[in-house]
């Protein structure tokens, strides 16, 4: 592993987060470490319930506690563990540190509020902002994320702004108190295709100019390929494979991730055939097959998988993944 | 570009400028509201029913010269005429003098009560369920002891112990009825405390109070204002009641329950002092009970077509 640098903003160390249940102990994450420096964008892929917005609350101390419990983890913010903070200097982290945008922008904005009152109570809490200081950031900030005509807009109800705008504004919202690190959680899945581009690429412009860390979740590989730096994949609760996007893209070693990139269907293949797909279904997190939880699914499967679960083999200097099946490999 | 094609637009259409004032989905309510006549005309006999017993009985006194307690036993029991419209009731007061005296005791005992019991209630089941596990479980079962005790008994206890008066009967009013309203702004909370936008408020780093007050209580507020159209109804039945005990609103001053009360006594002879309190009393529950279905269909967004 590469030492790590000093603009290193965020760094994840064998994060775990169990959920407990009545009759079982759900593993949505499972020892998931990365870090991530000032200015970078981090892609996290893997399917629904490979914990990738799980790790991702759990940085920002939002899962509900219990059922969820950390049996082992750190989450590094400037050399502050964040695990281990009083809720209330969480609070003055969140939103002015770290912040987070969601999936769904329909259903991300308070109903009942002016989009106005939600901008300006971000500041009032973090920056102890007057009312007036308030509504005048947030209205510039609104023009920053090109909200035509914010001045008026700002008073409007969240039901008068389309998806794309509210997404928008939620980005704005996030971003008010220039924050070091923005988690993007799937921020483009409920968008169409054309807003989605545009959101993604107002948020790598908008973090080209306040520097801030990207963790951008998403299961389309297409966005971690056109706007990531770095990408992890996971799985179960674990990272696969990690390493610069270009270089996972290019050689990718996990047969996990190798699937993934085999099922995306391809513009030069032609019309066809069948979309190739992992067999297998991921597997249930509470009830998780022994050694690699990959291996019911694995094509290249060794009878150690079946035991013991694969060290983090490095493949470059910033380029690993954990697989048995590499270490043959040259 | 953009900023030309959006003038434009605003000039084409009527929809954009009225976009831009903002409607609020409590504007959008309100609209829905007026459209349901029987609502509407509800609301009116209500607001002729509070201003005839706000400034009924100074004209009465203006033009007859009655009070509500100058008794003329001479006089006696007479039934409606010209110079008493209502009647006069056992001890020669005008009865509707102490009609329009007893309806303001209970518009403002019912109204009075059913705030106090819908903030109390709204708080608390919004802090019970957003705190939730054992701070919940704990105020709950306090809910529910509360709930098990006989309702009236409680009020009783309270009016004796504290003594007869007007502000007591609706504070005891108010004290024992937030049970209802607690719990149906728990539930509402529990389900919206999942959803995104608290956790969106959350990850802003929004603290514990705002998040109860500014976003989970305004998006509870429907049902709580429905509860409370209701409640106000009941908390002038349950004055009725508590007068007609003998433990509300003390003699000489009339309210509608003792009014009924004492008519009851006496319905086969002078009928007059039942039908007119029993009347007013009739068309107000009447009135409020419209009204709260109203507001409730109103509130309700699948009623939007």
């Amino acid at each position: 592993m590469p030492t790590i640098a000093t603009d290193t903003v965020l760094d994840v160390r064998d994060l775990r987060t169990y959920f407990k249940l009545d009759d079982s102990i759900v593993k949505a994450v499972d020892g998931v470490s990365f870090s991530i420096r000032r200015g970078e964008t981090l892609g996290i892929v893997g399917e629904s319930g490979s914990g990738k917005s799980v790790a991702c609350l759990s940085a920002l101390g939002l899962v509900p506690r219990p059922p969820a419990f950390h049996p082992s983890g750190q989450v590094l913010y400037r050399g502050r563990n964040l695990l281990g903070l009083p809720e209330r200097a969480l609070q003055d982290l969140r939103g002015n540190r770290l912040a987070m945008i969601f999936q769904d922008p329909m259903t991300s904005l308070n109903p009942y509020l002016r989009v106005s009152r939600q901008l300006t109570e971000v500041l009032e809490v973090h920056k102890s902002a007057t009312p007036s200081e308030a509504r005048r950031a947030a209205i510039a900030m609104l023009e920053r994320v090109g909200i035509p005509d914010a001045g008026r807009r700002i008073d409007n109800y969240p039901h008068q702004f389309s998806g794309g705008m509210r997404q928008r504004v939620m980005i704005a919202m996030a971003l008010l108190c220039e924050p070091e690190v923005l988690f993007a959680d799937e921020p483009t899945t409920a968008l169409d295709v054309t807003i989605q581009a545009q959101i993604l690429e107002l948020i790598a412009e908008l973090q080209e100019s306040f520097g801030t860390a990207v963790v951008l979740i998403t299961h389309d590989l297409g966005v971690v390929a056109g706007t990531t730096d770095r990408v992890a994949v996971m799985y179960a609760g674990r990272i696969v494979e990690e390493g610069p996007t270009s270089e996972v893209f290019a050689s990718p070693t996990h047969p996990y991730t190798l699937g993934l990139l085999e099922s995306l269907p391809r513009i030069d293949a032609g019309p066809a055939g069948a979309l190739t797909a992992i067999p297998g279904l991921p597997p249930d997190l509470g009830h998780l097959p022994s050694g690699c939880p990959f291996h019911p699914r694995c094509s290249r499967v060794l009878d150690r998988c079946r035991d013991a679960y694969p060290p983090r083999i490095a493949l470059s200097p910033t380029h690993s993944a954990a697989c048995f099946d590499i270490e043959v490999a040259p | 570009m953009t900023t030309r094609d959006e003038s434009r637009q605003a000039v084409a259409s009527p929809a954009a400028t009225e976009l831009v004032v903002g409607s609020s989905l409590w504007q959008d309510a309100w609209k829905r509201l007026r459209k349901n006549h029987v609502a509407v005309a509800s609301g009116w006999v209500l607001v002729f029913l509070a201003a005839a017993c706000i400034i009924g009985p100074s004209m009465v006194a203006a033009t007859w010269g009655y009070d509500y307690e100058t008794q003329d036993l001479a006089y006696g029991p007479r039934p409606p005429s010209w110079e008493h419209p209502f009647g006069t009731d056992f001890f020669g007061r005008d009865l509707l003098t102490r009609v329009l005296y007893g309806c303001r005791v209970s518009l403002s005992v019912g109204f009075l009560a059913a705030i106090l019991a819908a903030t109390i209630g709204t708080v608390y089941g919004a802090v019970s369920s957003y705190a939730g596990g054992m701070i919940d479980s704990v105020m709950m079962r306090v809910v529910d002891i509360l709930y098990a005790l006989p309702y009236m008994f409680l009020v009783i206890i309270l009016v004796t112990i504290a003594g007869k008066s007007l502000l007591l009967v609706f504070t005891a009013l108010g004290a024992v009825g937030w049970l209802l309203t607690a719990r149906v702004v728990r539930g509402q909370v529990m389900s919206l405390k999942s959803q995104d936008f608290i956790l969106a408020a959350q990850s802003l780093g929004t603290r514990p109070g705002g998040i109860v007050f500014r976003h989970l209580i305004p998006n509870a507020l429907g049902p709580v204002i429905v509860t409370f159209t209701l409640t106000v109804p009941a908390m002038i039945l349950q004055e009725a009641f508590l007068s007609f005990l003998g433990l509300g609103v003390q003699a000489p001053r009339p309210s509608l329950g003792a009014l009924i009360n004492d008519g009851a006594h006496q319905m086969l002879v002078f009928w007059w002092t039942l039908l007119f309190p029993g009347g007013v009393m009739a068309l107000m529950l009447m009135a409020l009970n419209f009204l709260g279905d109203g507001v409730r269909d109103a509130l309700d967004p699948r009623m939007n077509h």
